[in-house]
């Protein structure tokens, strides 16, 4: 029985995890969590019309110039993926 | 007997039993196998019909590979045009065969009837054979039939196996053993047993993929007498003597060392190259031991004798650099498949990866030289078969079309799965033949099966036809259909356009639906052969048509149209079984059509249908119901039609009492009867057939009530008249009275008619009940059950009619009754005492609850599962509606007796007890009842600890979590460790069940729970987990952020756990957290681990911050740390848009 679990229970969450962007895991990098961070945050001011609207007038721009600039900045939002030095 | 002239008369009456019995033997014992006993019953080829036998006989031969050849500009032999060559020879050879056999019967026949072996020879005959025998034997003993026959067999030349001694020597026997039998059959049926076939074998210019060498692999080696060598390592040195025979004693059986040389001439057998005598030994079975542990393969989980000879080379050691490349590739391939088949699953999975990985290194030839004879081996087991098959399946992958020369070879190993009983066999083989057609293409595949499609074995144009089918559905139907069509217009022979059409009817049957694209391709291909000359085509077609329209249901009429002219026109000038093949196309083909069109072709082919109901032959009997229950599903036709023209004639030819008597048709009848009353309505078929109610013949009568009922319970009772319900009423309670053999049939027919009569049964109740009542008193155990089961069915009923002095009748006759026996018989009384108790009330029950109650308590005790289901939910319902009319004394000791129905295994059981508890606690006060239960949590089972607890958790959902939880909480501290982890588990139960209210008691337990996570027992922190869980969701926004702060704090430690049930349980406390605390405040306990330098830290906090996530990423954006100080260079982490103001 607890083998079993073992071999189910929790590498199966893991797997349900590692399906859906945005997860990490112990080799993660520094560059990729806040990646993932700035995305989510465009993302949470894309979806929340008040925080658009705040930023717009903070900005003195339109909402949907707002929205269309805070889209593109997706990618990359932390420029680009620093260089591997192994 | 019936003169030959009048065959009809002969279907109407059966064979004496005795006479069946005789041919029933006749036919097993002619594919009997004398050695079977010994073999395994898991061996596939030991339950399979001498037609799924065939396949031993079918020989592989390579196919070149085309593509190769024209790639590389060279010719290679083997082609398609070899192939044919080869199939015409061998059509021709079996065509001579036949010629000689024929003359050779013919001869026979002349020659001597004396021959007849199916009558017993005069006396005077038997004598003389006797004295020949002796004379030719030269023995006095009459030879046993199993010591010599490998040697009769070599002697005997492949004509004269059956010469005249031979037969001779057999007649006398008393026994009909297969030896005196066969020879008569098999001269004259084309029908061959394996015993003559070895000899014809030799004759086929090819050679066969595997050798079976009959009667050798059967060889028992359990059975075979111990050598002297033997005797002596067994029986001490001392003590004993080597007694001399007594004079003229011949032994019965030759000793072994005699028969093992004659074992290894058995015609077309190589046991081994080499002269190893301990391989040989080993082959022959004669090796003491089986090993089960071989060299360069290690330990088996079993070895089989058989298995000795496939894989000779690997059981001996051998200096393996004398050996060549080629001989060392095939060891290794032979040291895998044997750990495959044999070994343990770990060595098995190894060896399959092993074998997958360097597939293409060890090439197609050298694989499936080895795997392809292990699959043909005779005492081939399922769980054997099942991992070469995959094997091939792995390899097929890897190999692709190196693949190519082998496919003639894999498919006449495995197409004998796709007709295999076992329908997983059938997928597999379905598996295996698609993934060699993607790896061999459309077209390798094609010229690889052409030459078998007119193949003059029906076996093999089967098997082709079936594998053909599969090849369709896995490079689709449009690239197969020229070649199709080719095939079924085929002008050389019927068998090549037969089998053409059964690949048609294989596709339509295989692929379902998905057929519908190519619909009219489909029966554009096959409709000619409606009108081909050949009457198996014409048959193979209307079947086609069938499969098709069946599978393309309700769509596709329109690609039919072309068809239906020669169906409807067939259907007038054929007769048996090809009438029955189109009568069973135009079944399914109706359903199709439009309402509109759909009642001219029924009325032209009810002519046909109702001429056909006259039929003695059962197919086409069942195909005629068929398609008549199709007729009457259909849309277009009317109720006047069916009335007038069906019915008379339907009811003149099958509700006959002969009908009743075979299963099959009994059902198709009832079914396709039910269907009529669809249209006609419920009167129109009850009033006919409701007179045979009264019939004298039992199964007859009980076909009659299964129709009834399903016809009242599909459509009800209201228009059955006053004087048709009057006879129904009578029909049924006098084919209820008069059964011999209690049937759940009657009982549900009984049941239905009162039940869809409702209210109108009132004037008959009175006589009902008196049978019930009489029945109940039968001294028959059956009968008395099966008058309270009725008297449950009945209960609703006789109080809707008012009638409650006939209940309470009932239930005084019930509770007398309640002394019954037979567990069964008592389960149905109180079942039906607890219907009654039900429809009267508690207050009007006769008799009163407070006698009823206590004589039900010792039945309590009853270990029958049946009784302790009827008995808690009697005792369950009186708990909750009249708890009051009990006195408490009698409820406590009930409660201790429920303790004891927490142990039943039916979990419907163990439910009614606890619910049981609840209503008991809630009329007599949760203090006594609590008591009870927690004094059960120190018993030692556990699953009765467990269901204390859930009935602790339901009375205190019943009762108020404050009546319960202080006496929990001071349960607690008693020292007993399982009291402690029930007391745990009822808290458990307990906030699961209470909810929100869970925040009332939230800090009371919170000390509790404190220690409880403190604890050094891993269950103690899992059980306390799960209370913190359910508490934790239980009070989410209800403002204990504080308690529940300082839970999180005594939980959170324990994401380290290991072991599953605790990880789980801390997980899941850990979510529900989130939910009450919010994620902010969780991720600042997770951020502490998500950058730990110890991998396994990292890890858990990981996992815990992606359940999060997952929960609500949203959520966390504002908590997220200012990380902009890490900048550096072109990444820039500050989240600017954050940090705007206005």
């Amino acid at each position: 029985m607890s083998s079993e679990l073992r071999y189910t229970a929790n590498t199966q969450l893991e797997h349900l995890h590692a399906r859906y962007t945005g997860t990490g895991h112990a080799d993660l990098t520094k560059y990729e969590w806040l990646t993932h961070q700035h995305r989510d945050t465009l993302a949470s001011i894309v979806g929340h019309p008040p925080l658009a609207s705040y930023l717009a007038i903070a900005d003195g721009e339109a909402i949907g110039r707002v929205k269309f600039e805070m889209t593109e900045r997706m990618l990359q939002p932390c420029g680009p993926p620093p260089t591997k030095d192994d | 007997m019936a003169s030959p002239r009048s065959p009809r008369l002969v279907d109407s009456f059966t064979a004496p039993k005795e006479i069946l019995q005789e041919f029933a033997d006749m036919a097993e014992e002619e594919d009997v196998d004398p050695f079977a006993e010994t073999a395994s019953k898991r061996q596939i080829a030991s339950r399979e019909s001498d037609y799924h036998n065939r396949r031993f006989r079918r020989t592989g031969h390579e196919s070149a590979d085309a593509f190769k050849a024209a790639e590389e500009g060279t010719e290679v032999e083997g082609g398609y045009q070899d192939a044919m060559r080869l199939q015409r020879l061998e059509k021709e050879e079996e065509r001579v065969r036949r010629i000689i056999e024929d003359k050779e019967k013919e001869a026979r026949e002349e020659g001597n009837e004396k021959m007849d072996l199916d009558k017993t020879p005069p006396r005077e005959e038997i004598i003389e054979a006797v004295k020949d025998i002796a004379a030719a034997s030269g023995a006095k003993r009459k030879r046993r039939w199993d010591v010599e026959e490998s040697d009769d067999k070599v002697k005997v030349e492949p004509k004269g196996e059956w010469s005249k001694e031979a037969l001779e020597e057999a007649a006398p026997k008393k026994r009909r053993s297969r030896w005196d039998a066969t020879p008569a059959d098999v001269a004259e049926t084309p029908k061959r047993s394996r015993w003559d076939q070895v000899p014809v074998v030799q004759d086929v210019p090819m050679t066969p993929i595997i050798m079976n060498a009959p009667g050798f692999m059967q060889e028992d080696k359990h059975n075979r007498y111990l050598t002297d060598e033997e005797l002596d390592a067994i029986l001490p040195s001392s003590g004993y003597i080597i007694v001399t025979p007594p004079p003229g004693y011949a032994p019965l059986v030759r000793p072994p060392k005699l028969s093992a040389p004659s074992i290894t001439e058995v015609g077309g057998f190589q046991i081994q190259e080499s002269s190893d005598a301990a391989a040989a030994a080993a082959a022959a079975g004669l090796a003491p031991e089986l090993p089960t542990e071989i060299p360069g393969v290690g330990s088996l989980a079993f070895f089989k004798a058989e298995d000795a000879q496939y894989f000779a080379k690997i059981l001996k050691e051998e200096d393996e650099t004398e050996l060549s490349v080629d001989e060392m590739k095939e060891r290794k391939i032979m040291r895998l498949l044997l750990k495959i088949k044999n070994g343990t699953p770990p060595v098995r999975k190894t060896a399959l990866r092993q074998i997958t990985d360097k597939a293409r290194e060890f090439g197609a030839g050298p694989l499936f030289d080895k795997i392809l004879p292990l699959l043909m081996e005779r005492t081939l087991e399922d769980q054997e078969r099942h991992l070469l098959v995959k094997v091939i399946d792995r390899v097929l992958y890897k190999l692709d079309d190196l693949v190519r020369p082998y496919v003639h070879k894999i498919l006449v190993v495995i197409e004998p799965l796709l007709i295999d009983e076992d329908y997983y066999a059938r997928v597999e083989g379905r598996e295996i033949i698609s993934n060699l057609s993607k790896a061999a293409g459309l077209a390798h595949m094609i010229s690889t099966m052409r030459p078998d499609i007119d193949h003059a074995d029906e076996y093999v144009r089967n098997t082709t036809a079936r594998a053909f089918s599969v090849v369709a559905s896995a490079l689709g139907i449009p690239s197969l259909l020229p070649f199709l069509k080719a095939v079924c217009r085929s002008k050389k022979s019927w068998q090549a356009r037969h089998t053409g059409i059964r690949i048609v009817q294989q596709i339509a049957i295989m692929m379902g639906c998905a057929v519908l694209p190519h619909l009219r391709n489909l029966v554009d291909c096959i409709a000619h052969g409606l009108q081909d000359e050949q009457q198996k085509v014409r048959t193979m077609t209307a079947l086609g048509l069938a499969a098709l329209a069946e599978a393309a249901a309700p769509y596709g009429i329109e690609s039919f149209d072309n068809v239906l002219k020669p169906l409807w026109v067939g259907i007038r000038l054929h007769r048996g079984k090809s009438l029955a093949a189109f009568l069973k196309a135009i079944g399914f083909i109706l359903p199709l059509m439009d309402p509109e069109y759909v009642s001219y072709y029924i009325k032209e082919v009810t002519i046909i249908l109702i001429r056909e109901f006259q039929t003695s032959d059962e197919e086409m009997k069942k195909i005629v119901l068929k398609v008549v229950q199709q007729c009457a599903a259909t849309e277009g036709v009317t109720p006047q039609y069916i009335k007038q023209d069906i019915l008379p004639d339907f009811f003149k030819a099958f509700w006959v009492r002969r009908m009743a008597l075979d299963r099959r048709n009994y059902r198709q009848v009832v079914e396709t009867t039910v269907e009529l009353a669809q249209k006609a309505g419920v009167a129109e078929i009850v009033g006919r057939i409701v007179n045979e109610l009264k019939d004298e013949a039992e199964p007859y009568r009980k076909m009659v009530m299964e129709t009834i009922t399903k016809v009242v319970a599909s459509l009800g009772a209201s228009d059955i008249d006053e004087r048709l319900e009057v006879r129904l009423v009578d029909g049924i309670i006098y084919s209820f009275q008069e059964q011999t053999t209690e049937d759940q049939v009657m009982l549900d027919g009984f049941g239905t008619v009162v039940n869809a009569l409702g209210i109108r049964v009132k004037p008959y109740l009175t006589q009902i009940v008196s049978t019930i009542l009489w029945r109940l008193n039968n001294k028959s155990a059956k009968v008395r059950q099966q008058a309270a089961d009725l008297t449950t069915r009945l209960a609703v009923v006789i109080k809707q009619c008012g009638e409650d002095q006939l209940l309470s009748k009932l239930g005084l006759v019930l509770f007398e009754q309640l002394g019954e026996e037979y567990p069964d018989t008592l389960g149905s009384i109180i079942a039906a005492e607890g219907a009654i108790a039900n429809v009267v009330g508690m207050t009007q029950m006769n008799p009163p609850v407070k006698d009823l109650l206590p004589r039900m308590t010792p039945i309590l005790r009853n270990r029958h599962e049946k009784v302790q289901e009827a008995t808690i939910n009697l005792i369950g319902r009186i708990a909750d509606r009249g708890a009051e009319f009990v006195p408490a004394r009698e409820w406590m000791r009930i409660c201790f007796e429920l303790l004891d129905l927490l142990k039943a295994h039916k979990k419907g059981i163990r439910r009614a007890a606890v619910n049981s508890f609840g209503y008991i606690a809630k009329s007599l006060g949760p203090q006594d009842v609590l008591q009870v239960l927690l004094t059960n949590l120190r018993v030692q089972e556990r699953q009765s600890r467990v269901c204390s607890t859930v009935a602790i958790a339901i009375v205190a959902e019943t009762c108020g979590p404050f009546t319960c939880i202080p006496a929990i909480l001071n349960e607690y501290r008693t020292a007993e460790l399982n009291v402690r982890t029930g007391c745990l588990k009822a808290l458990t139960f307990v906030f699961e069940y209470v909810g929100p209210q869970s925040a009332y008691y939230a800090d009371s337990v919170v000390t509790m729970l404190e220690d409880a996570l403190t604890d050094r027992d891993l269950v103690h922190r899992q059980t306390a987990s799960v209370i913190v869980k359910h508490l934790a969701l239980g009070v989410a926004g209800l403002g204990c952020e504080d308690s529940m702060l300082h839970l999180m704090n005594l939980v959170w430690p324990n994401c380290f756990e290991t072991s599953p049930h605790v990880i789980g349980a801390v997980m899941d406390a850990i979510e529900a957290m989130r939910v009450t605390l919010g994620p902010g405040v969780l991720l600042s306990y997770i951020l502490q681990g998500l950058f730990h330098p110890a991998r396994k830290v990292r890890e858990v906090y990981w996992r815990i911050y992606n359940s999060l996530y997952l929960g609500a990423s949203d959520a966390l954006v504002p908590f997220y740390p200012d990380l902009g100080e890490l900048s550096e260079g072109q990444n820039v982490f500050d989240r600017h848009p954050l940090q705007m103001f206005i």
